[in-house]
């Protein structure tokens, strides 16, 4: 092997609050290789390049730039050291050309102006150099993600950088891009340039890299050289399980469907589809999960069912009954509830009391008015009674929820949500983030639901949880259900894993027992 | 109406529109650099009115119209440096803290004149100096051009200069390509290693430079003399105008023209027989009208790109 260019030893990243992201995490990068940073959302990929490119100061740990100690305590510094990031959100200015934006920071000069002249003459140079065609005198606006792409690793390129970050650049490309990026990275490669790849597509990550990193919460599983490695060994150390949880639950019957979900089709930019042909249905007393590497879909389905893309394509009934075309408010008229992933942004209103959140989808409903007011009185009961039946640590329904740890405000979102005795609850990523304590306590109410009658929708990253408590299972790829499972505790996550990363898929027929008559 | 066509159309007319845009101008050039930058400098007129002020008292203790002059620039970059302190560095809400500024001047300015003279409203006790009116030979004689472009004050022919100044600043030099970052992007500005918060001073102090020069226009040539209140809201006009301009030099140039036509237009009907509380409202309803077709085209573009 040739010599190691760059170390990262012991890195230890814990946030403000409270999340360790990197433990102890070890890496290394040989001069001139293209390496895989392979892991599942949240497992701590993005912190660590994030600390390597300045951007995150890491708790303890060390980073060594060709045997000598470095600290980068902002990205200027990294820039200076010769590594350059291509971010997943692009670092462009939209208004400007692309020449403005390459040498935005560093700009050539005639004078007192700038030579926009020159400007256009350096990006052609690069773009020549390393066969990334940009047109320097258009808009970045106007530009296809693919281009914008190019734009920001030429920008890379024109400040010096030796070493270059991607993460995770293929996710919004399509197929034709992908190969066209490897290509460039190939030629990158050859001209003595060092690739840091992140990514959780394993056929892509085999066809381009030499060695690959796996991650996963927050440790390093393993360093080998790309050929050693199978794509299920990869798999396996991506998703495997730690803790195991077991709960009791009686087996069906099940009722009749409550949420059927039929040829949902929807579009995204540039005409990619998010979602393409989703059939499934989810019964009275059943526990419908919904597995997949997340970005594949997932969210859109969830947020179609709840009203957010009336221009999708197909049909959602709810008891039979279309609700295409209804708002948020109409669907939650119709007996749905919604624990939305982000408990921050979608799940609750930071400034506001408790109280305040629990009423948020109730005040319109008369029986908690008093006349033209609302019934404060019983609100602030109801309040009470969720706080002591969900074990929230709060001084009272008048604290802001925003002061609740991650864990707490979690469970009045839950409380909130269950407590309307819904008839089908559409559950995201409910104990994301949340102590193991809170976690048991939100399964629990879920299964109490189901045992009432109450159907759910649950997507979740966590295996362990949607193997523990599904009735039945889809797995989503790249905005499809490739397999259906009506026995998920009997499934290894192995073999869920081979599913969820795109390496199996099931027949038609197996995928559309989804659907229940 | 035949009298009105002879008040409009007659080269002291023509000539008053330059006179009456310059201070509008001057400030909607402050405006537009900062909102580049990505902050609305809601203080603009507490800065005029500051630097009014300051160009009077200088003036007049000095004896020196130039030295009135740079005391008042230098008081208008002081204030909108004191406006950045507050919010880039300890993170005050900017609408607030512009506000805090214009009240501060609004009641600073009179206590400040209440003090040093004895009077509240006007300072027409103190002998402060103008800044001169400027004959351009030659062209002083052709007609009709002549008595509309020469014979200006100073600071007219100063706004012109800035104006082009602005879009040459903006357009053509790497600050000015920074700073737009910055309001656009601030982020891809810092990933490739440009000091926002730097940038976001520079243009603030700027802003307030010009707004001063509008001040000074003011006190120092528009009147002879600092009265309280004397820029009767040119700020928010400029305001209007930098965002009617749709951010950028020559749009902001032109509608800071129509403003200042709107006003000239409005001193030019008091000769005749309207009521003048009437006439004096014609610069604002030009300014509501100016905001409705343009938001009114801007939904209608809307609407068509989709």
């Amino acid at each position: 092997m040739t010599e190691i260019l760059l170390e990262m030893r012991n890195i230890t990243k814990v946030y403000p609050n409270g999340v360790v992201a990197n433990r102890d995490v070890n890496f290394a990068l040989a001069e001139g290789e293209i390496h895989a940073v392979a892991g599942e959302n949240g497992a701590g990929k993005s912190t660590l390049m994030k600390i390597l490119f300045g951007m995150e100061e890491p708790g303890t740990g060390e980073i060594y730039l060709r045997g000598s100690k470095v600290r980068f305590g902002s990205p200027q510094d990294a820039i200076g050291a010769g590594i350059g990031m291509v971010h997943q959100h692009f670092m462009l200015v939209p208004s400007f050309t692309v020449a403005e934006n390459m040498i935005l920071g560093m700009e050539p000069r005639k004078g007192v102006a700038v030579d926009y002249a020159e400007a256009a003459r350096i990006t052609r140079e690069y773009a020549e150099k390393y066969n990334l065609h940009v047109d320097p005198l258009q808009k970045v606006e106007n530009l296809t993600v693919g281009m914008k792409q190019k734009v920001e690793i030429l920008k890379a390129l024109v400040r010096g950088a030796k070493i270059l970050i991607l993460d995770e650049p293929t996710a919004v490309l399509t197929p034709q891009e992908t190969a066209e990026l490897f290509e460039e990275l190939k030629l990158l490669k050859q001209d003595g340039h060092t690739i840091v790849f992140i990514s959780h597509k394993l056929k892509e990550v085999k066809a381009i890299c030499d060695r690959i990193t796996i991650m996963r919460a927050g440790r390093t599983e393993g360093v080998f050289p790309i050929g050693e490695v199978s794509e299920q060994d990869i798999t396996r150390l991506m998703v495997g399980r730690d803790v195991v949880l077991k709960y009791e639950k009686d087996p069906g019957p099940f009722g009749k469907p409550v949420l059927r979900v039929r040829d949902l089709s929807l579009a995204g930019p540039q005409s990619k589809l998010l979602l393409h042909g989703i059939q499934l249905s989810v019964r009275e007393g059943e526990i419908l999960g919904v597995a997949g590497v997340e970005g594949n879909g997932q969210s859109q389905l969830v947020e179609a069912v709840m009203g957010r893309f009336p221009e999708a394509a197909g049909a959602i009934e709810i008891d039979g009954a279309d609700i295409s075309g209804l708002d948020i408010e109409s669907i939650r008229g119709r007996g749905v509830a919604y624990i939305p992933e982000d408990r921050m942004r979608q799940g609750s209103a930071g400034e506001a009391s408790i109280l305040d959140n629990v009423i948020s989808t109730r005040y319109k409903r008369k029986e908690w008015n008093a006349g033209p007011l609302l019934n404060r009185k019983k609100m602030w009961k109801l309040t009470e009674s969720m706080i002591e039946a969900f074990k929230v640590k709060t001084s009272g329904p008048a604290q802001q929820i925003g002061m609740l740890s991650g864990g707490n405000m979690q469970k009045v979102v839950v409380a909130r949500e269950s407590f309307s005795e819904p008839r089908l609850l559409i559950s995201e990523q409910p104990t994301r983030g949340v102590d193991v304590g809170a976690a048991q306590l939100i399964h629990r109410k879920l299964l109490e639901l189901r045992k009432e009658g109450c159907a759910i929708l649950l997507v979740s990253a966590d295996l362990n949880e949607i193997l523990e408590l599904s009735d039945s299972l889809v797995v989503m790829y790249e905005g499809e259900i490739v397999a259906y499972f009506d026995k998920p505790s009997e499934l290894s996550e192995q073999e869920l894993g081979l599913y969820m990363l795109g390496m199996k898929r099931q027949d038609a027929e197996q995928i559309g027992r989804a659907n229940h008559v | 109406m035949d009298k009105f066509f002879e008040i409009i159309f007659t080269t002291d007319f023509a000539f008053s529109i330059f006179r009456v845009t310059t201070p509008i101008l001057f400030a909607a050039l402050g405006a537009l650099i900062s909102n580049r930058a990505g902050i609305v400098n809601i203080g603009l007129e507490g800065i005029m009115l500051t630097s009014a002020l300051t160009g009077v008292l200088i003036s007049a203790y000095t004896g020196s119209a130039l030295a009135g002059l740079l005391g008042a620039m230098l008081g208008g970059m002081l204030i909108s440096a004191i406006l950045a302190l507050f919010t880039l560095e300890l993170k005050t809400d900017i609408i607030l803290g512009g506000i805090a500024i214009n009240a501060f001047a609004s009641g600073g300015t009179v206590f400040l004149l209440y003090v040093l003279t004895g009077e509240k409203g006007t300072s027409s006790t103190l002998a402060s100096k103008m800044l001169p009116d400027l004959h351009i030979p030659l062209i002083e004689r052709v007609p009709y051009l002549g008595p509309i472009v020469s014979g200006q004050h100073v600071l007219t022919y100063l706004s012109i200069l800035a104006a082009l100044g602005v879009y040459f600043l903006l357009n053509r030099t790497p600050l000015g390509l920074r700073i737009r970052a910055v309001g656009e992007n601030p982020k891809a500005a810092q990933s490739v290693g440009i000091r926002v918060k730097q940038i976001q001073y520079i243009a603030l102090v700027l802003s307030g430079l010009f707004a001063s020069l509008g001040g000074a226009f003011m006190s120092m040539g528009y009147l002879s003399l600092f009265t309280r209140d004397m820029t009767a809201g040119r700020g928010w006009i400029a305001l209007a105008a930098e965002s009617m301009g749709r951010g950028t030099a020559v749009g902001t140039t032109l509608t800071s023209f129509l403003f200042g036509f709107a006003q000239a237009l409005a001193n030019a009907l008091q000769l005749l027989k309207i009521p003048s509380e009437l006439i004096s409202t014609v610069p604002y309803i030009t300014t509501v009208l100016g905001l409705v077709i343009y938001s009114y085209r801007q939904a209608r573009k809307l609407r068509k790109g989709r």
